[in-house]
């Protein structure tokens, strides 16, 4: 039996619908991110989930009873916000202990529970201190123990390191991930940042306009994306337009180059459609093998550290390309001319 | 420059002496009751005299639950509006500020008329009623300064993702009221609840009008028929009215969880 499930989701506010049929069921122990622009419903489906926003339709089940019309503080939920939200005037043994306090726990379970979970998250020696006297980093940490204190049946987590600065954000999202797994507790990760969600979870639900246009692995969602958006949205995608010349040979045409795909291709003689290359799949010079090559010029150079981001002019038409950093290899130079070859399986045709 | 500087310290003079002044000079009357020498004889006469204990006691006893009602009314309301109701703040607003626009003297005839002994709640028969009544018309009166109080607290914590996260962890709304939201407004309920204190000790039309033996009428009282013990009087009130002033600077400078940057 999944430990959440989704069915039919709908939200709308007035004649605005922000969530549109929204279906998911998540696994015991899962870790699903919800990935998608800001205003593309994401943060309304966990809202509804934690009960904060009642559906406009549809049933939310949790472990099979069904919670869709249950007040947020009987759902028995773990939520972390963007903000931290801890409370100001407690301190932070007494802010992790506070759900365990509504639930009138005794006095040494508390204790005990709080201090399991000051462990946890590695704060072990700052239970009295206050929230205000703590790093943002920290504040989010104290917020994910006092979440987890009272067991939570579905760990929710809103954009929790939006307000971090980048080299905690990383190493934050490891530690969040690493005590979920250790908990095995079902977690919806909620973010606008692909790199989190690729990098930390089971699934990833990519969202745009209220609507999951596609949910798998995030392997999947990277290099088997469903629709146009999901390819663009996820990673940095080269879109080339491209006219198909043989269908059944899988022939395209790209300005004059033309380009063998590995399969066949289901639209007419003639039809205009999207070729699509992520920029590492790109490769500068000639490979041996039966690549496409395509011949443009150098248009500009940034140099990443590990990574080398070239930008040609390739018929007509601006790509990028993605190289490792090597100390033997210096930089092209800009206004001169390149090859650049690609693999035919490494191609995504994206329908319009 | 400089002239500018010296026309602000001249400002400046001006203003202390429009107020040091006559306190001054009241302070320096009441202590001239023997002929001759400064004493303390009218405080001692104010003090000895048993009615003003009563009448003091009386209006410390209405100023305290004046303000637990005060706050019960306002707390709540204040952050429900910011909470569920923000278009609604305007209006409520004009209405907690509509006591300083209606005088005293028009609310307790409003209310002897509502509440007298042939209405349906005839609050002014008993004297239960009328102190009911009479620390009702403070709680109004002292409306504007709590609301204004207390909605400044709330605005200082982020009231939307408090309460959610209260809710997350199964707290109800007593709970969110009682645990999370009224500590972090509680400086906020002080100060109002200091003001509230000066304006019910001082207060002379509601108490006058509905005939309670209050600090205010004795005040007048005392005034109409005495010469030093109104000035000493009057020393006494002002300096309640400033250490209530004090207590509110010192509770917020204490209380330890407000240091944080806001």
């Amino acid at each position: 039996m999944a430990s959440l499930e989704i069915e039919h989701l709908e939200k709308s506010f007035g004649a605005n619908r922000v969530v549109k049929d929204f279906n998911l069921s998540i696994e015991e122990g899962e870790f699903i991110s919800l990935l998608g622009p800001s205003g593309c419903g994401k943060t309304t489906v966990l809202r509804m989930v934690a009960g904060f926003e009642s559906p406009s339709g549809g049933a939310i089940r949790i472990g099979g009873q069904d919670v869709t019309h249950l007040g947020a503080n009987q759902r028995n939920i773990g939520m972390v916000f963007q903000a931290y939200a801890l409370f100001p005037n407690l301190t932070v043994a007494q802010n992790v202990g506070f759900g365990l306090r509504v639930a009138k726990r005794p006095r040494a379970e508390i204790k005990a529970r709080v201090t399991e979970m000051l462990e946890l998250i590695g704060l072990p020696d700052l239970g009295n201190r206050y929230p205000f006297q703590l790093s943002g980093g920290q504040q989010q940490r104290v917020a994910l123990a006092r979440a987890l204190a009272i067991q939570p049946r579905v760990l929710l987590l809103d954009e929790p390191l939006s307000a971090l600065d980048a080299k905690i954000r990383v190493s934050l999202r490891e530690e969040i991930r690493d005590i979920q797994r250790r908990l095995g507790i079902t977690t919806i990760f909620v973010t606008h940042d692909q790199e989190e969600a690729l990098s930390i979870s089971d699934r990833v639900v990519v969202m745009n306009g209220g609507v999951a246009e596609q949910i798998g692995a995030p392997f999947e969602i990277y290099n088997q994306p469903k629709t146009r958006f999901v390819a663009q949205f996820v990673g940095t995608l080269n879109a080339l337009e491209a006219e198909v010349a043989d269908p059944a040979r899988g022939a395209l045409r790209v300005g004059n180059t033309e380009v063998i795909l590995s399969e066949p291709v289901t639209a007419g003689q003639g039809t205009p459609v999207t070729l699509a290359a992520r920029p590492e799949v790109l490769a500068l010079g000639r490979r041996e093998g039966n690549d496409t090559v395509f011949t443009g010029r150098i248009v500009e150079t940034h140099f990443l550290g590990s990574i080398l981001r070239v930008r040609m002019e390739v018929e007509g038409q601006l790509i990028a390309l993605d190289t490792f950093n090597r100390p033997g290899n210096p930089p092209p130079k800009v206004g001169t001319e390149a090859e650049v070859s690609v693999a035919s399986r490494d191609l995504l045709v994206l329908a319009d | 420059m400089k002239s500018k500087k010296l026309w602000s310290w001249l400002a400046l003079a001006f203003g202390a002496l429009y107020f040091a002044l006559p306190l001054l000079g009241t302070l320096e009357f009441s202590l001239r009751a023997r002929r001759g020498v400064y004493s303390l004889d009218a405080y001692r006469s104010v003090l000895a005299d048993p009615q003003f204990r009563e009448t003091f006691s009386y209006s410390v006893v209405m100023a305290i639950f004046t303000i637990l009602v005060g706050a019960l009314i306002v707390v709540p309301t204040a952050y429900w509006v910011r909470l569920k109701l923000p278009h609604w703040r305007p209006v409520v607003e004009f209405i907690t500020l509509l006591p300083l626009v209606i005088p005293p003297i028009v609310i307790v005839f409003g209310y002897i008329r509502l509440y007298n002994t042939s209405s349906i709640l005839p609050l002014t028969g008993t004297t239960t009623g009328t102190n009911l009544l009479l620390m009702l018309g403070y709680a109004t009166l002292s409306l504007p300064y709590m609301y204004r109080a207390v909605d400044t607290g709330l605005r200082t914590i982020d009231v939307g993702t408090l309460t959610e996260a209260a809710q997350s962890l199964g707290a109800g709304w007593s709970t969110i009221l009682a645990r999370v939201i009224l500590p972090n407004v509680l400086v906020a309920v002080l100060s109002g609840a200091f003001i509230t204190f000066a304006i019910v000790i001082g207060e002379f039309v509601l108490a006058s009008l509905l005939n309670r033996p209050a600090f205010g009428p004795y005040m007048q009282l005392t005034g109409a028929n005495k010469a030093y013990e109104p000035a000493a009087l009057a020393v006494i009130a002002f300096s309640i009215t400033w250490i209530c002033m004090g207590l509110i600077q010192l509770v917020t400078r204490f209380s330890k969880h407000t240091n944080a940057k806001r």
